[in-house]
């Protein structure tokens, strides 16, 4: 065991002193994903409400027939714009998000109490159109409730008539678990860092060794060779966790940055949070330096290695974007796979949902025994003659 | 002393050794001579417990490589083939390294170091990184990784490979000195005047097999050709493989 540590001590000075992987491992991986979440939030949000609150403009075909409406619709917030030749073509065109069309007749069909039709005209393929056409639709739903009333009124009815339902919203999410829709790929750049991490550990261990030649002597000193790879395997575990602990500490500060309150959504990642994403991440940890190692031992070169590493760590997408599209309810199962569970435990922290010892211990568990198997599977290879044979 | 009986190694349907059996005595130097692919570095691979041979047994200091491959390895000192150095740790961390992995302890392991440090005339080197050192620095920090724990048995595969003529004759002067310690030393070579000129024993390999066991001397008495160039071609059949 002395020896183990002996080739850990060794493998964490010789990577350390390697630019490439430090500034992978420190701060390239851990931090590229917050600093992508904060400036995609901070011009995302921030136009999106500036929209929100600005006059929307709206180019107008047939203002003079409906100058009531018109004016109404200014109340609410709608800049008025001069007429469009060809308002389809200009919609599509993107040069304006929503044209407001009224016909001829409007003002015969409003005076009969008919109901009187305005075109509005958009492109709901195009986001900006889309939600325009929505600001516009609400404004106009405003006008016709309010029209509505006054006429109810005016006959002497109540406007309750036309309400049959109340319709009243009781949302229960919070602040937080709505930061968990928003954050629900978060437990995937964590699983990433473990990748990235690990990587340059992996390949330098194995198909680095060996196309450098060091391996041959190395194996001929008085230490058995799972020794050997229990010191490797701790050092690769070692940096994947750092980078991990990292991103997490780099999320919440990047949390500071988030124009939360105009989101109504924190991201809350505190103490506690940090705590048991690293003891379920600790064991997958393991078992991924484990499986990148093996991976990495039946490589021929590092640039061979490197392109099966990088098409490996796509693997944990799978279950990350099945996990963030579909709706789904964490089932006790799901704690019992490795990944799946960090995810479903890690997403569960983030919305600020309890989740139970017994899950956590369930994740724990489960992913150690499959760590436990990588490991037995990565030192029959790494005991194997093969391996150690540069030529 | 190690002791070589009849090993054998395939590798598919290519026998790399057929049959191989000779003795290294200690304080004395016995060579491996034979052509490239002759079975060399495999023979040698075997008695280092890289590889496990087929059929036959390797006995260092007595004790059976199948049996117990960790106590024959802490017995050896292995220059290999691949001499690969890790180029981001200086030649001393590369040294201390191999010695720790020996667990010797610290005091020990800098009076070691500092020891083959003077023999192998590295002591410029020592605290640069290996990366860009020459072929001869390269080697000379090998060498002295591997006889840190200072073994009783060192086996060297072609050890001045590479070398410039200056470094080539300390290397066997090195070697020498390494002899008149008592020590069991074993080198591999295709070159005929380096095994001519330093070793008590020449164990000759051709196609995996030994065509000749024996001293210089007897070797030219049993061929019966006076010059040992000649001596060697006769035996291996060819000159293809061997330089002069």
């Amino acid at each position: 065991m002395k020896s183990s540590l002996v080739v850990f001590l060794k493998e964490v000075r010789e990577n350390l002193r390697d630019k490439r992987t430090v500034i992978n491992t420190f701060v390239t991986g851990p931090l590229i994903a917050p600093l992508i979440f904060v400036l995609a939030f901070q011009f995302g949000v921030n136009s999106m409400l500036e929209k929100a609150e600005k006059p929307l403009p709206v180019p107008v075909v047939g203002a003079a027939n409906a100058p009531d409406l018109i004016a109404a619709l200014k109340q609410l917030g709608m800049d008025q714009k001069p007429a469009i030749a060809n308002p389809e073509a200009a919609v599509r065109a993107q040069n304006a998000n929503v044209v407001l069309r009224i016909p001829a007749d409007y003002g015969n069909a409003w005076r009969r109490g008919e109901p009187a039709q305005v075109e509005v005209i958009f492109d709901a393929s195009q986001r900006d159109s889309d939600q325009a056409a929505d600001r516009l639709r609400n404004m106009l739903k405003a006008v016709d409730a309010r029209v509505a009333s006054l006429r109810l009124l005016a006959r002497g009815l109540s406007p309750a008539l036309i309400q049959p339902i109340a319709i009243a919203d009781r949302d229960q999410s919070t602040p937080q678990s709505r930061a968990g829709i928003m954050f629900s790929m978060l437990p995937y750049f964590f699983i990433i860092g473990i990748f990235i991490g690990g990587m340059a550990l992996a390949i330098d261990t194995t198909a680095g060794e060996r196309e450098r030649q060091s391996l041959e002597p190395l194996f001929a000193n008085p230490v058995p060779r799972w020794q050997i790879l229990l010191g490797k395997l701790s050092a690769t575990s070692l940096f994947a966790l750092v980078t991990v602990l990292l991103s997490i500490i780099a999320f919440s500060i990047a949390g500071h940055f988030m124009p939360s309150e105009k989101l109504g959504m924190t991201l809350d990642i505190g103490v506690r949070f940090t705590v048991l994403t690293m003891i379920v991440m600790l064991p997958l940890g393991v078992l991924l330096a484990c499986l990148q190692t093996l991976v990495a031992a039946f490589a021929r070169s590092y640039r061979e290695a490197q392109t099966y590493l990088s098409l490996l760590m796509f693997v944990p997408a799978i279950p990350t974007f099945v996990l963030a599209f579909l709706p789904y309810k964490a089932q006790a199962w799901m704690y019992a796979v490795p990944v799946v569970g960090q995810q479903a435990a890690i997403l569960r922290l983030l919305r600020g949902d309890p989740v139970g010892a017994a899950d956590i211990a369930l994740c724990v568990a489960c992913s150690t025994v499959a760590a436990a198997i990588v490991w037995v599977i990565t030192e029959r290879i790494y005991g194997s003659e093969r391996l150690a044979i540069s030529a | 002393m190690i002791e070589v009986k009849d090993l054998h190694k395939a590798f598919g349907e290519v026998k790399a050794v057929d049959g191989v059996s000779f003795t290294a005595r200690d304080g004395e130097i016995t060579g491996l001579l034979g052509p490239n692919g002759a079975g060399k570095t495999t023979t040698l691979r075997m008695l280092y417990t890289l590889m496990k041979p087929d059929r036959g047994q390797v006995l260092v200091d007595g004790i059976d490589a199948a049996v117990d491959p960790v106590a024959v390895r802490r017995r050896l000192g292995v220059l290999p083939d691949a001499r690969g150095l890790y180029k981001r740790l200086t030649a001393r961390e590369n040294i201390d390294y191999f010695a720790r992995l020996h667990g010797i302890e610290t005091p020990t392991m800098h009076a070691r170091r500092e020891q083959l440090i003077d023999a192998l005339e590295m002591r410029d080197i020592l605290d640069r990184r290996t990366e860009g050192f020459s072929q001869g620095q390269r080697v000379k920090t090998a060498i002295a990784r591997a006889l840190v724990h200072d073994p009783k048995n060192v086996i060297l595969d072609e050890p001045t490979n590479g070398l410039d003529v200056m470094t080539t004759r300390s290397m066997r002067v090195f070697l020498k000195s390494m002899k008149s310690e008592g020590r069991c030393v074993l080198f591999s070579s295709h070159i005929m005047q380096e095994v001519a000129a330093l070793c008590d024993r020449i164990v000759v390999i051709a196609r995996g097999r030994v065509v000749a066991d024996e001293t210089p001397d007897a070797l030219r008495r049993q061929t019966g050709v006076e010059n040992l160039e000649e001596a060697f071609v006769k035996l291996i059949g060819t000159a293809e493989g061997l330089a002069a």
